[in-house]
């Protein structure tokens, strides 16, 4: 009866591998935690629906909003200072010949180091006893001490983390600065224009891609870091360096409250998916919307 | 402004042997202040290797470049105050047009009231005054160059504006129109401009003075009529026109020419007919404006095999063949009247082609 021409549905049969591989990977896994979140599992027996209960139980936990505060703190802390040291890297770093390449390499290096073990090498580095950097700093007459003072082992993980991913960002605006057409520099040393001129209206809009990566990448990793200050301070001294997953894990594996830990573990899911939309919308409007109409128009 | 001198060679190369080393061959030349030149060549001939050296972008590996007698050759594009528009648009993305248009001036801090009245004014001369708060970013390519183009014009004082094709990407109605603009501005302006190109009716209109390029190096210079009437060089002669210019292999004999076989008399200069008769074999070079056919009995007309002639609106393009008794049989291009309406390919023509326009070429350059 209809004049269109009769669709055919056998492309679905195509997609049904990755449905498949999606569900196994992605989809049952967090199936389990949600059924875990809505009931009380006391043996594989006994299992009582609660409903929101656990959800309630973790929004009202003190504990947990102090986390997350450290968290949001350490990654803000992240990418404040890896996307501006990344650049500057990046910007620094040689164009071209064997420079470029040996550069490169030696730029790449922690990042095909494991995360335990980068832990092991700050924890090792740290130390006032046999560590360089803590016995240089001992030396030098500072009171640093990374398992005493909360302060000294927040910065710590901060400082470990930073040299374990700004390499990253700095690999990605380097691709994104060598994108750059000559002729772009060109015209603006014709144009007169200053070095930092040429930075702010050649290299940083041509960057905005990469940087758009690089500011989701960085966010969403360190948001969920955990290998790290697990194997350094362990979460401490106290509580300083305990960060949402690290909780996370003490709830469900330490004391085994396996339905508030799958509550959270979903909260925490949403919250990264949530800060990634902002991100990337605040981003993208940021690159766009730019300039436009500034308020020094050359033209009335 | 300025007069611009250049003696100057360049090689990418760090330890330049023989002459393919070289993108830019020793070239000694003047740009008049206030001249309109066109730098015209076939891509990488060395066009653009020039005009880097004269804004700054490219430091020459040999000799000196001096704006008005001052010497330039190390001095920055800044410095040397170069305005210079590329071949493909380069635009700021996060500015407006007028942002873009205003750039130049403001990194040398010219007072605002000043920059608003320049923008205002090259806004209006390119058709961009009514997208001068756009983004720059969203617009079409023609619209970008546009906009280079004018960063180009924004400043007055400059010493040279320098074109690199500058029209290769804007379609060819609004060419013609940006063409004659530019034109406009130089005879209201009197601005030294040099214009890159490799399209000869772009050079020809656009300059008064063209200089040709083959292989990094300068082959002639001269206005249109020159290049046109009296080609320096046999490359200059193919290059410019279209088709370009016929060549046949002639040798002197017993003080004649002999085409092919046959002996012409034609009328010589006795300075031209010494040279001739010294060289022994040259090329004889007519224009396919300037053959015209003959009687059949006419002795100095020569005798082709008609290849095909094609209708091409306005003229008649007839292509033939002389035979040569011994050498490969030479292809020769005439644009006729409405008298060539009836050629049929296999038939006889004879050309006439010795005339005030027939030029002489030895060993490839002109001697008569």
């Amino acid at each position: 009866m209809s004049t269109l021409k009769p669709v055919n549905q056998k492309a679905w049969l195509l997609v049904i591998p990755v449905v498949l591989c999606v569900a196994f990977s992605a989809i049952l896994p967090l199936m389990t935690i949600v059924n875990y979140s809505v009931q009380d599992i006391i043996s594989p027996e006994r299992r009582v629906f609660v409903g929101t209960e656990w959800f309630r139980t973790v929004l009202r936990d003190g504990e947990l909003h102090d986390a997350l505060l450290r968290q949001l703190g350490f990654s803000l802390a992240v990418l404040a200072v890896e996307i501006p040291l990344g650049i500057l890297l990046a910007l620094s770093m040689p164009a071209k010949g064997w420079k470029a390449s040996a550069v490169l390499v030696v730029i790449a290096l922690s990042l095909l180091i494991p995360w335990n073990v980068v832990g092991t090498i700050w924890q090792i580095f740290g130390r006032t006893d046999i560590g360089l950097l803590g016995a240089a700093l001992a030396g030098l007459g500072f009171d640093y001490n990374y398992t005493g003072s909360a302060v000294d082992a927040w910065v710590t993980v901060l400082v470990m983390d930073v040299w374990h991913w700004t390499p990253l960002v700095a690999l990605l605006c380097y691709a994104g600065l060598r994108a750059i057409p000559d002729a772009y520099y060109q015209a603006a040393q014709i144009d007169g224009a200053s070095r930092l001129a040429v930075f702010r209206y050649i290299q940083l809009p041509k960057l905005r891609g990469v940087l758009m990566i690089a500011v989701l990448l960085r966010f969403m990793d360190s948001f969920m870091i955990y290998t790290e200050p697990f194997v350094l301070t362990g979460g401490g001294p106290g509580n300083a360096t305990t960060f949402l997953s690290q909780y996370l894990t003490q709830k469900a594996v330490g004391q085994f409250d396996l339905g508030p830990a799958a509550a959270f573990s979903i909260v925490y899911f949403l919250i990264i998916l949530l800060m990634c939309f902002v991100l990337y919308n605040w981003m993208q409007r940021a690159g766009t919307a730019g300039s436009a109409g500034s308020e020094d128009m050359p033209h009335a | 402004m300025a007069r611009i001198d250049l003696d100057l060679s360049h090689s990418y190369r760090p330890d330049p042997q023989s002459d393919e080393d070289y993108a830019l061959l020793p070239l000694k030349f003047t740009f008049e202040d206030g001249g309109a030149y066109a730098l015209l060549g076939p891509s990488g001939c060395g066009k653009t290797t020039l005009l880097n050296c004269i804004s700054g972008l490219l430091r020459p590996s040999h000799g000196t470049i001096a704006f008005d007698g001052r010497d330039v050759t190390a001095a920055t594009p800044q410095a040397r105050n170069i305005a210079q528009v590329f071949q493909f648009p380069v635009i700021y993305d996060t500015m407006t047009v007028g942002e873009n248009l205003a750039f130049p001036l403001r990194n040398r801090g010219v007072a605002p009231a000043q920059v608003r009245q320049r923008v205002g004014r090259v806004a209006e001369m390119l058709d961009l005054s009514a997208s001068l708060d756009r983004r720059a970013s969203g617009l079409a390519a023609d619209a970008k160059q546009k906009i280079s183009l004018g960063r180009g014009l924004v400043r007055q004082d400059v010493s040279a504006i320098l074109f690199d094709e500058p029209l290769t990407v804007i379609d060819p109605h609004l060419k013609w129109q940006l063409r004659r603009k530019l034109k406009e501005i130089h005879h209201e302006f009197r601005l030294t401009l040099i214009y890159v190109t490799h399209d000869q009716t772009e050079a020809l209109t656009f300059a008064e003075q063209v200089l040709v390029m083959s292989r990094g190096k300068a082959v002639q210079v001269g206005s249109a009529d020159a290049l046109f009437e009296r080609p320096a060089h046999t490359f200059v002669g193919n290059f410019i026109g279209s088709p370009g210019m016929n060549f046949l292999d002639a040798q002197w004999r017993d003080g004649a020419i002999e085409i092919a076989g046959r002996r012409y008399m034609p009328e010589l200069a006795a300075p031209a007919a010494v040279a001739l008769g010294a060289a022994g074999g040259f090329k004889v070079g007519v224009r396919p404006e300037y053959l015209r056919l003959a009687a059949g009995n006419d002795p100095q007309a020569l005798p082709a095999r008609v290849e095909r002639a094609q209708d091409i609106g306005t003229y008649w393009l007839v292509t033939a063949t002389v035979q040569d008794a011994g050498g490969a049989p030479a292809l020769v291009r005439a644009r006729l009247g409405n008298e060539a309406a009836g050629l049929a390919p296999g038939q006889t023509v004879w050309l006439s082609v010795f005339n005030r326009h027939t030029c002489y070429y030895v060993n490839e350059e002109l001697v008569a």
